[in-house]
């Protein structure tokens, strides 16, 4: 028998898709079974007062939870995100209801057995309920008691060998496409850039330096699978500098119904026959390419490197074999000053090794934005701030027509005074000798 | 919100354990406070992170960024872990009584 009513809840458990009602309710009932014999750590009820205190919030249309939350592990100033009901009287599972993040693997694999021993310590020392995963990436481990995060930290690092994620005015979780591990497109190895980079900036993960958050994401192509240009100040792109790979018997078969366009991503609909010329020729946003006489051609000067082309004909077009990125910054959600996406600032950089080029642009940014940026400023707002040009000298990069989509159409330009023959000392004097007031 | 007597003061304080008014701070309560931030003893230097943090605050109403902490005090973010293992916000803001860090921890 469930601890509260729960009937507008109750009404979520219908319909197809998984319902994280009858989820939470089936952990509530495994709490209350107790079938391993667990000395639960924090109230077994958990769950049960999460669903109650959520029927509540459906009734109000308000949340119950207070506001902020600070607490976490000595040695880090991040990783927990502390809550508190405002009901805690009728709902004492959850009056202590905090959050962890913890680092995922880049790409996500696991193991069964990792899973599982991550599993038994959060069924011992948490709720039973997770977020798999958050949207920067973390794995989340959603609800429990102030006593039991040193407990938990203790063993994610001593038993599984793992980390907590970031949180607060740091380096957040970056985050990968699953890149070079099964996609064909992958311009780099985007799960080695994260663990890279990430490995190497755990002091700017864990301890808060930062005017504001930063967020590293690494796509190994554009359709951007992770979004980095959106959700990342600092985003990788994966691209190539060398020629599409053609391979003409493969453009046939397409053409001929062999292979399926899109790798029959439209299979669901009658969209007719494959046409190539409408399909793929025509929608080139630089109209690069050329089909005549049965053969494929592709201008390299003129491709953009979509990917429209390569996405339509998969086993046919491959990406080139020069391969890097582009470094794009400043993506931020709406707050303060409005939404960006990220900027083009490096158009080409080599991914390999020790990513020794990517980081070096990273800190060259962090050196200028933490000295900067104020407080509470993404990285986004303090190039808007401080111009494009700005952060393009702090990287070193020389601008380039590739910096900007259009040119400005207002003439409110700065000069540089050793630009200027000379420069900005005039004597007023000087000027009244020609020019009578 | 709950309140704690220690010797002969009394101080409100929110579930997190920081000053719900920073006038009742105390050095009695930079005492009360060191065990459950894992320091043992209160050295000069830990005075001298807590006498900026509190005189910045009388001065702005706000906690310093890290980056001023760090310049004004002369310690580096490491340092102050050492000093504050659970860190400038959690650890040295709820030593001087200032009000608990908000937004998006
Ligand atoms: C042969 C005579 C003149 C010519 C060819 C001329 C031309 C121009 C041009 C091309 C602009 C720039 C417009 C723009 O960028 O949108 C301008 C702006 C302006 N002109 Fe003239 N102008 C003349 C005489 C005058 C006189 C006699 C006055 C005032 C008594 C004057 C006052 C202004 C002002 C205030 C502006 C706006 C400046 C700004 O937007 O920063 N102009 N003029
Ligand atoms: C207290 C006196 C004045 C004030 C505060 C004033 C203020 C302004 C302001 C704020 C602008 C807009 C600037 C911009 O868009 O960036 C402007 C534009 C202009 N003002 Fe004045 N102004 C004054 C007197 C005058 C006088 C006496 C003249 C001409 C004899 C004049 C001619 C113009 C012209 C031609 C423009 C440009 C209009 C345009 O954008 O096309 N102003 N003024
Ligand atoms: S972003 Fe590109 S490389 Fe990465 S998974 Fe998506 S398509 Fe593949
Ligand atoms: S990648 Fe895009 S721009 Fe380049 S040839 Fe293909 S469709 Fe055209």
């Amino acid at each position: 028998m469930a601890k509260h009513a729960t009937p507008m809840l109750d009404q979520l458990e219908t319909g197809p898709w998984p319902s994280f009602v009858s989820d939470i309710k089936q952990e509530a009932a495994m709490r209350a079974a107790n079938p391993k014999g667990l000395d639960y750590q924090i109230p077994v009820d958990c769950p049960d007062d999460l669903l109650g205190v959520l029927e509540l919030s459906y009734n109000d249309g308000e949340t119950h939870w207070k506001h902020g939350g600070i607490v976490g592990v000595f040695g880090y100033g991040g990783g927990v995100i502390g809550r508190y009901c405002d009901q805690p009287e009728m709902f004492p599972g959850v009056a202590h209801f905090h959050t962890v993040r913890l680092n995922q693997p880049a790409g996500k694999y696991y193991t069964t057995d990792f899973l599982r021993q991550l599993c038994d310590i959060w069924d011992l020392r948490g709720s039973g309920l997770t977020n798999m995963h958050g949207a920067t990436g973390d794995i989340v481990l959603l609800g429990t008691t102030t006593p039991q995060l040193e407990e938990i930290f203790w063993e994610v690092t001593h038993n599984m060998d793992n980390d907590l994620g970031g949180s607060g005015s740091n380096l957040r979780t970056p985050a990968a496409c699953l890149g070079e591990s099964r996609c064909e497109y992958a311009c780099y190895d985007t799960q080695a850039a994260s663990y890279n980079l990430t490995m190497e900036y755990q002091d700017e993960l864990h301890r808060p330096a930062f005017p504001y958050k930063f967020k590293f994401k690494f796509d190994g192509c554009p359709n951007g699978c992770v979004a980095a240009m959106a959700r990342s100040d600092f985003s990788v792109v994966g691209t190539w500098k060398d020629s599409i790979k053609i391979d003409q018997e493969a453009v046939a078969a397409y053409v001929a119904g062999e292979f399926k366009p899109n790798a029959g991503a439209h299979s669901g609909k009658d969209w007719g026959a494959f046409d190539i010329e409408a399909e793929v020729i025509n929608r080139c946003p630089s109209a690069a390419m050329k089909w005549e006489g049965g053969k494929l051609a592709i201008d390299r000067s003129e491709c953009v490197r979509c990917m429209h082309c390569i996405n339509t004909m998969p086993r046919a077009l491959h990406i080139g074999d020069e391969r890097g990125a582009s470094i794009l910054c400043g993506a931020k959600a709406p707050i303060l000053d409005g939404a960006q996406m990220s900027s083009l600032v490096v158009p080409f950089v080599e991914a390999k090794g020790d990513f020794d080029e990517i980081k070096e642009v990273v800190e060259n940014i962090w050196d200028w934005w933490m000295e900067e940026g104020k407080n509470r400023e993404r990285l986004g707002e303090t190039m808007r701030r401080l111009s494009l040009q700005k952060l393009l000298e702090v990287v070193g990069q020389e601008p380039s027509a590739h910096n900007v989509q259009e040119p400005r159409h207002n003439p409110y330009i700065f000069f540089k005074e050793e630009e200027v023959p000379g420069g900005w000392d005039r004597d007023i004097n000087e000027y009244r000798k020609r020019h009578q007031r | 919100m709950a309140e704690i007597t220690y010797e002969g003061k009394t101080f409100e304080v929110d579930e997190d354990g920081f000053l719900l008014k920073f006038e009742e701070w105390c050095p009695e309560w930079v005492d009360y406070v060191k065990e459950s931030e894992g320091i043992s003893e209160i050295s000069e230097d830990h005075q001298k992170i807590l006498d900026f943090l509190q005189d910045y605050y009388r001065k702005n109403g706000i906690a310093p960024m890290v980056r001023i902490l760090s310049k004004n005090t002369g310690f580096k973010l490491k340092q102050v872990y050492e000093l504050f293992p659970s860190g400038p916000g959690k650890g040295a803001c709820k030593m001087a009584g200032l009000p608990k860090p908000t937004g998006c921890v």
